[in-house]
Order: C-alpha cells, then structure tokens, then sequence
C-alpha cells in the first residue's frame, strides 16, 4: 500500500499513457522529463510551490518564535488560550478555506471593511495575480504559527537555569541572552518544527485549491495543483507521473536537507 | 518608597500583555466568529456591505443543507470511513509500535516516517489506476484504504512513545509467568496504554474527517464524505454563503470538540512526536 505505489510511479513515469483514451500505455524513455523541461505551467509551478513555502514558513518559524517567548509566562487563563490556539490546525481546511474565501471577497467581504475602518488601504486578495500567493501564505500562516509556536513553547520549558544565572551575573543584554543562549538552546524544536511545515507547506492543497483552483490564470497553481489536474482532469498519467517523481525528490531533498542540519548541530 | 514606580512599571506591562494575548486571541478566533454568525444570516444580510455584525438570527441556513441535499448521507459515510480507517489504523499500528518501542525495528520506524513526508498525491496517481482497473473506485474500501495511510503513521509514532513508558518489569513479569509475547502485548502493553489509543484513534478519526484530495477522486455520490460535500456546494451553489458557512460549522463543530478531549497530544501527534507534551 505503500512502497508499491512509488515503484509503480517511477515506473509510469517512462511510460506515454492517457487514461481517457484506449491507447496503451508505452515505454517512451526520458520524453516525459525532457517535456518538463519545455512545460511553462510545471516550471512556474515549481517555482510557485518554493516561493509559497519559504514565505509559510518564515512567517511561521518568525511569528512561531516570537509569540512562543510573549507567552512563555503563566498568566489567568493561560490553558485556555493554549486551548484556542489549537482549533486553526484541527479544523476542517475545506471549511476554513470557504471560510477565508468568504472573509477575502473584494466587495463585500469583511476584511476590507475592517480595514477600511482602520484608514488602511484595501485589497482584491485572492482575486488578482499579485497578491494571491500573499493571500494563501497569510493563511497558512493563520492555520499553523500555533503549531511553531507550543513546540517552541514545549522547548522552552525544558531550558537549564544556570546559563541565564551566569550571563545576568556577567551583565549580558536581553538580545545578546536571546541570541547567544536562547536560540541555540531552542534550536532542535526550531529544526523539528520548521521540517514538519516546510514538508507539509510544499504539499498544500485543499487550501488553495478550494480557494482559488489555481487561479485566476494559474497565478497561484503549486505542483500539487499541476500534478492534480494534469492527472484527474486532463488523464495524462505518463508524464503526471514523471512529474510526481520531480515532487517526490523536492519533498525528500527538503527532509534530508533539514535532518542533516539537526544532526550536524546537535 | 522605591515599590512605588516599579509596582506601576510592571503593571503597566501586564496591561500591555493581557492587551496583546486578547488581540491575538480575537484575531485567531475570528474567521470561526464570522463561519458561525454568517451561518445565521440570510442571504441578503451576508451581501450586504458594510457587514452586518447585529442581526436577528435565524435557522434557516441549516434547513437548507440538511433538507436539499442528503447531508445526512455525507455526514454518515465520513463516520464510515473515519471508524473504518482507524480502526484499521490501530489493529496495523499498535503492533508496529510495539515493535518499534521493544524490538528497535528501524526498519518499520523508516517506512512510517516516508509515509508521513510523501505526498499524498504520490500515493493517489497509482491507486486511482489500480482502483479502477479493480472497480472500487467510490467504494467504502477504496476510501478506507487510502485514509488509512493518513492516521496510520499518526497513530504508530504516537504509541512508540507510550509503550516506552510501560514498565519493563511488568512484561517481564507475566514473560516468565509463561505468558508469550503476544499475550503480554494484548494483556499488559495495550491495557496500560488505554488513554494513548483513545487519543492517537480520536486524532486519526479527524485526520480522516479532514481529507479531501482523496475522497474528491476516489468517492462517488453515494460514497462522497463531508469535505467533498461541501465543495461540491462551494461549485455549484452560486455562493450562497449562508448555506456554504451553515455546511463549513457543521463539518467543524465536531472536530472543535474532539480535539478539546486530546487537547494535550495535539501538538506532539502533529509533529511527529517532535516533542512530547
């Protein structure tokens, strides 16, 4: 259930093959990567998908961290907002996705009126090519700086004592205690949090595909999206295929990637 | 006299905090704020601009989605589906857990973690071919099958942590009273670890609850779960967003309150165990 369905990709993904039409699949070597190589729609998705993910996840390992340390303190009510902060990640996407449409709709929607109320400039959000990528990153980001957020939270419970004692007795600064102690010593949870939304943010879907289909004009269609539509719509397994590889390498690289850092530096 | 200004100090900053923590907190809640209230609006209160905020509520959004349209069909395959792939989930995952927690099998360890960081459009590709060349497409097991490998890795890196916590002497114990393996597994590992199954097999079932990209391929009419449900209202309703927010809170709801009950491994379920709570 698997490991066969990867070994059967890599091997469709030499094979020229539409599921809608009664041709046979048949071996076509390396057409399909090479294809890709001339596919507007693949290399600007591909670009897309990375440029989505290094913005989800700086704003999220930024914001993660940041709120992590504001309330890194016990305060009244304190479970309950941990509670709270829970609710963005479990909830249905479709729903949140239909649900941020709704909020983002240029004309009557009711973020621009809230802005509008605040004096500041309004936008089309996900209805033009310019800000739609913006758009979808912002709710990432709304969907999952909780999840950076108790990691890092969880961390900085674990912290040692001593090393704060012996650098206030030394007279260090807030920044240089936040820079030289505490950021190393929250790395491996900064590391296991940004592996986990960097791997998941390359794969989103729902998300952007209930909010805009890709669009408008394929201004926000990601890999995932590509892949999807090139196979369940257009029927084109062959080079899907080829294509799923590409994805799956990218997703992998970005593992290995992260991992190697956590072991180098731990 | 020296208490004086510093008192006023810190308490000007716990304003400061409790300011922010409400601001963040309102801004985290508000799109669940405006699904709910949108949801008791009709239809001309949800165009109006500037957004209407007081209002007199109505039900009527809800009789609209479960009265013309068989939701309660929706609603039911998604139970289906989401008990039939965790509890698949949990008869594949409690012993690969145990396996990994008592036996260091690495090998199990490594295929769970690919399976948690591959696509899943990398799984969905194939299994669409082989589900129809085998005519399950739109069946239940086609649908439990593939949500299984959703809750499965879940489930299995979940409960390594709470069969490592299991006393070694107890197993031990019942090993040399005669008692094998897979008797000290079903009679001392798994009742001990009571409230990591209910909480790794509530956080599968959400998982589950939550998927679309699978469902929207391999479901048809009668099989299509809620998430599908509600995007197929989002294409073709004409944006009744009355309805399309009724649909969306009824879909969320019960996840809200079930992650309330597991509250605690959240966090440490969604990460893979990154860290443990």
């Amino acid at each position: 259930m698997l490991l066969f369905p990867l070994a059967y990709t890599v091997h469709l993904s030499f094979q020229e093959w539409f599921a809608s039409s009664t041709v046979p699949p048949h071996f076509v070597g390396l057409k399909n990567y090479w294809d890709m190589l001339k596919d507007e729609r693949f290399l600007k998705g591909t670009v897309r998908t990375i440029a989505y993910t290094i913005l989800a996840l700086g704003g999220e390992v930024g914001f993660g961290v940041a709120m992590a340390l504001v309330f890194d303190r016990t305060f009244f009510g304190k479970g309950i907002v941990r509670a709270l902060f829970l609710l963005p990640m479990v909830a249905t996407p479709v729903a949140i996705a239909l649900v941020w449409l709704f909020i983002y709709d240029p004309a009557t929607g009711v973020l621009n009126y809230l802005l509008s109320l605040l004096g500041l400039p309004q936008g089309l959000w996900v209805s033009q090519p310019r800000t739609v990528i913006a758009s979808l990153v912002l709710v990432d980001i709304w969907q999952w700086t909780p999840l950076v957020m108790l990691i890092v939270l969880a961390g900085l419970a674990t912290l040692p004592n001593e090393p704060y004692e012996a650098a206030t007795i030394d007279g260090a600064s807030g920044l240089q205690i936040f820079l030289y102690i505490t950021l190393p010593l929250l790395r491996p949870y900064i590391v296991v949090a940004a592996l986990f939304r960097g791997i998941d943010a390359l794969k989103t879907f729902d998300i952007i595909y209930v909010i805009t289909r890709g669009g408008p004009a394929f201004s926000s269609e990601t890999l995932n999206l590509y892949i999807y539509s090139s196979a369940f719509e257009y029927m084109h397994m062959g080079y899907s295929s080829a294509m799923l590889v590409v994805f799956f390498c990218l997703v992998g690289a970005l593992s290995v990637g992260l991992i190697s850092v956590r072991r180098a530096r731990s | 006299m020296k208490e004086g200004p510093r008192l006023t100090k810190s308490s000007l900053r716990s304003a400061v905090f409790v300011t922010f923590v409400l601001l963040v907190v309102s801004l985290y809640l508000f799109p669940f704020y405006w699904m709910i209230l949108s949801s008791l609006k009709d239809q001309m209160q949800n165009m109006a601009y500037p957004p209407i905020f007081w209002f007199k509520p109505t039900l009527a959004n809800y009789r609209t989605v479960f009265q013309e349209n068989p939701f309660l069909l929706f609603l039911w395959n998604s139970v289906v589906v989401g008990f039939g792939a965790t509890l698949a989930g949990l008869a594949l995952g409690l012993p690969a857990a145990y396996a990994i927690a008592r036996y260091r099998y690495r090998g199990i360890a490594f295929a769970v973690l690919v399976a948690r960081i591959t696509p899943g459009i990398s799984y969905l590709v194939p299994w669409f071919i082989i589900f129809t060349q085998v005519r399950l497409i739109g069946s239940y097991t086609a649908l439990v099958l593939s949500h299984l490998t959703v809750g499965l890795p879940l489930i299995v890196w979940i409960m390594i942590g709470f069969f490592e916590d299991v006393p070694q002497e107890l197993e031990e114990a019942a090993l040399i009273d005669g008692c094998s393996r897979y008797w000290t597994f079903v009679r001392i590992a798994v009742p001990l670890t009571g409230p990591g199954i209910v909480a790794a097999g509530i956080l599968s079932f959400i998982l589950s609850w939550n998927t679309f990209m699978y469902s929207v391929v391999l479901a048809d009419a009668d099989t299509r779960t809620l998430p599908v449900a509600v995007f197929g209202f989002l294409s073709y309703g004409g944006f009744d967003w009355g309805a399309l927010t009724a649909a969306a809170t009824v879909i969320t709801l019960p996840v809200l309150f079930l992650a309330m009950v597991i509250q605690r491994h959240i966090v440490s379920g969604l990460s893979f165990g990154g860290i443990k709570g």
